[in-house]
């Protein structure tokens, strides 16, 4: 049935990663013979290559490192680390040594926010990593040990439930939502959710029974279902817990999608950073086929064929976003299509296709097996139920937590055993920055909505420190396709350097203001349109951070005006007073 | 009829295509120079620039002199404006950025192709260069950008002609816009 042929162009991304894992980069010649049998352009693959930042056409080091850089990473002292691995390596951070060994670079969040500093190696994640950890890594590595013979104990990745409310503590039987839905019909499930008020826990909160319903009105031969598995949200790890503990669920929340919409065939979507799941979830994949519930005629019944490929992600946060996922399914750069039209009505191969997040689907599954009053039983009128949350940064229990929707924040940071809060960040990079006198809001899609990052960070923190990582991660982030995000990023970060420096006048922070509000209006999707809210939130909620570090003349320089003559002077050992300038603005 | 504008004009790092732009106002000019008058420009020869409503920069920022002269411009201008792509991005000349300012010098003067007496120049009367070529808003508060490379004829005439009416300056998307 799921017939995946090895020549189809929409499997040029999977086969660029097999290679890149084989061959530590993407060989030319390889390159040629995938021109010719996918019938591409070498240009068309090169442009995929270069998109996606784990794919490489020079070889990387036989231990490819990467340090997970988001500021909670830098907070537990990553970057230190980062630097104490590369003196002792002798590598510069960034390059790979000479003799091929090793390379070392950054990458964004790894998503293992409650146990970092994190890195990934060869695409493994290590975690809780220490300077102990570090000297074990430099001693592995110069001893060339092959990867499968590391301790295991440093690929541990803990599941770190702190708290559980009606998901988490409810039992599930695999098949018994199909069998339900099976027995009672596909419009019978629809009401269900559609009672139960399910909303996208991606972070947009739609109504799942609507999407589900307005897909299975299109008129089309084909239908997929596709679960969003990316979680490229600095902060979020809520997807990675339900991937390696309740897999189970949200494949049978797909199988109930396929039923609901008539889908044959569904892709997970997994990010590139989540690679070590893929074989335990191929094996559940394999046992549920075995247990009739996934392939031919599920649980018996004739025509219900469904079945269930999992993509690999390869480090691209935009593929996150559903249209530019769904490019990427098809094995293209993943830049975000034009919307509408949705997914819904012309998403995978221009098929009406049905994308949910991880946990959404998940809940969907035990929607259908406990009912809607189970659902109902916590959470807000207009946000039923309960959300995951992945808690990190400044408290004493990170994790992943299970909270009803209307929780205070403030109840949130005592569960989690945060001291002198100075801010949260809810909902990642692109989410917001709450300062205490909003600690009274609650989780909610009507309140405070959020995809599951919850990072919070205490009076000691540097929040400017914060907002930079952020805004650097969306100009590494952008996927370049239109002008306001992909500039204004880069002018964003530019901007923002100047005043941690110290070098801005209150102009700057007027034209920092401008260019936010330019890029939330102009930008072509969700990515561009949000790259500014870190420093407009900063700027409206924590204006004393900015102002401290202004100066009071009218306008200051970008740059070092004299220091940017120092070379000119030593090429041309000049030092008269007209080889120099005076700093300062007019 | 108020006093006449006064207007400098400068060209740093660039080739003079916008200061070509300007002129090629062409007859328009006639009419124009009824309300402006020119301070130091390179049109007017004049060295010192003095007490001006609007300066003009051509050109991006890539060595001492240039710094000097856009500080005196924004200490001397009401309105400073950045004309074409080179004062708004640094433009062609920026390019040299993507190496360091030795490995430029020593190809263009040691081991490029044709060198005959290979040696670094160095004289107190050269500006020294920078180590990167800079847009002007990098070095000095600029009120409006003309993009273009150049701007046409049409927009910067449109730009002073609007300036001086007093109204909000407004373009026809053709002016501004080169997709
Ligand atoms: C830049 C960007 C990144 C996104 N990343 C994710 C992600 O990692 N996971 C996710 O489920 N949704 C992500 N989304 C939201 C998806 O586009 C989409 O709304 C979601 O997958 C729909 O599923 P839901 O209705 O179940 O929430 C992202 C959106 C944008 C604009
Ligand atoms: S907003 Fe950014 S990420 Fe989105 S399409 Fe534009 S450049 Fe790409
Ligand atoms: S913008 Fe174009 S025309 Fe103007 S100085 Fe630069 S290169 Fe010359």
């Amino acid at each position: 049935m799921h017939t995946v042929q090895e020549n189809d162009p929409s499997n040029l991304l999977q086969r660029l990663i097999g290679l890149q894992q084989a061959f530590r980069h993407i060989p030319s010649d390889a390159i040629d013979h995938l021109a010719e049998s996918l019938g591409l352009s070498r240009a068309f693959i090169l442009g995929v290559i270069q998109f996606y930042s784990f794919l490489h056409s020079s070889p990387r080091g036989e231990y490819d490192i990467l340090f997970s850089d988001n500021i909670t990473d830098q907070m537990q002292g990553s970057r230190l680390l980062a630097q104490r691995l590369a003196s002792k390596l002798g590598v510069d951070i960034g390059r790979t040594r000479d003799d091929q060994r090793v390379t070392l670079d950054y990458t964004s969040c790894t998503g293992m926010g409650d146990q970092g500093p994190a890195a990934l190696v060869n695409g493994h994640p290590i975690t809780r990593l220490t300077m102990e950890r570090v000297d074990q890594l430099a001693a592995l590595i110069e001893q060339a040990v092959p990867l499968d013979n590391w301790p295991a104990e440093l690929f541990q990745v803990s599941a770190g439930v702190e708290r559980r409310d009606i998901v988490l503590n409810s039992d599930y039987k695999p098949g018994t939502a199909i069998l339900r839905c099976l027995e009672e019909g596909a419009e019978e499930l629809l009401r269900r959710l559609e009672q139960a008020g399910l909303r996208g826990c991606g972070g947009a909160g739609f109504s799942t029974a609507k999407k589900w319903r307005f897909c299975a009105s299109t008129e089309s031969a084909e239908r997929y279902v596709v679960c969003n598995a990316d979680e490229g949200e600095p902060g979020t790890f809520k997807d990675r817990y339900l991937l390696q503990a309740h897999a189970d669920r949200l494949f049978e929340g797909m199988t109930l999608c396929a039923a609901v919409i008539g889908a044959r065939r569904g892709f997970l979507y997994l990010r590139g950073e989540y690679r070590y799941l893929l074989g335990p979830l191929q094996q559940i994949l394999q046992q549920r086929r075995e247990n009739g519930l996934l392939g031919q005629a599920i649980l018996g019944r004739d025509g219900f064929d469904f079945d269930i490929d999992i993509h690999l992600g390869a480090g691209a946060y935009i593929c996150g976003e559903e249209s530019a996922l769904i490019e990427s399914l098809e094995g293209k750069r993943g830049i975000p299509r034009n919307r509408p039209p949705f997914p819904v009505t012309r998403g995978y191969l221009g098929m009406p296709t049905v994308v949910n997040n991880v946990e959404t689907l998940a809940n969907a599954a035990l929607i259908a097996q406990q009912g809607v009053e189970w659902f109902r039983s916590v959470g807000t009128a207009q946000s039923p139920g309960s959300k995951l949350l992945s808690i990190s940064g400044d408290c004493e229990r990170p994790g992943i937590y299970e909270f009803p929707f209307g929780t205070p924040i403030s109840e949130i940071l005592a569960a989690c055993q945060a001291h002198h809060t100075q801010a949260v960040q809810i909902g990642g990079a692109a989410g917001r920055l709450i300062p205490p006198a909003e600690f009274n809001r609650t989780l909610a899609f009507e309140d405070l909505a959020t995809g599951g990052s919850f990072m919070v960070f205490n009076q000691s923190r540097e929040l400017l420190n914060a907002i930079d990582n952020f805004t650097r991660f969306f100009r590494h982030e952008s996927c370049g396709f239109c002008t306001p995000c992909r500039v204004g990023t880069a002018m964003l970060t530019k901007q923002l350097g100047k005043v941690m420096v110290g070098h801005a006048t209150s102009k700057d922070l007027d034209e920092l203001g401008t260019l936010g509000s330019l890029m939330r209006q102009t930008s072509h999707c969700g990515l561009g349109q949000t790259a500014a809210n870190p420093i407009l939130d900063g700027l409206e909620k924590f204006p004393d951070i900015f102002q401290s570090r202004l100066r009071s003349t009218s306008f200051e320089p970008a740059f070092d005006l004299d220091a940017s003559l120092e070379e000119a002077r030593a090429i041309t050992g000049r030092s008269d007073p007209g080889a120099h300038l005076e700093g300062g603005g007019v | 009829m108020a006093d006449k504008i006064r207007i400098a004009t400068a060209s740093l790092a660039g080739c003079f295509g916008c200061h070509m732009s300007l002129l090629d106002i062409d007859e328009r000019l006639i009419d124009l120079v009824a309300h402006i008058e020119f301070d130091r420009t390179p049109l007017t020869d004049i060295k010192q620039i003095g007490r001006c409503d609007v300066g003009l920069i051509e050109g991006g920022v890539c060595n001492a002199e240039n710094v000097e002269v856009l500080k005196a411009f924004r200490r001397h201008c009401n309105l400073l404006v950045a004309v074409g792509a080179c004062a708004i991005n640094g433009g062609i000349p920026a390019m040299r950025n993507q190496y360091s300012l030795t490995e430029c010098l020593e190809e263009a003067y040691l081991h490029g192709s044709g060198i005959d007496q290979p040696q670094i120049p160095s004289d107190p009367e050269l500006p020294l260069l920078l180590d990167q070529v800079h847009p002007i808003h990098d070095v000095v508060w600029i009120d409006y950008f003309l993009p273009g490379c150049p701007p046409s004829a049409d927009t910067i005439f449109t730009f002073l002609d609007e300036l001086l009416s007093g109204k909000p300056i407004r373009f026809a998307y053709r002016q501004i816009h080169y997709d």
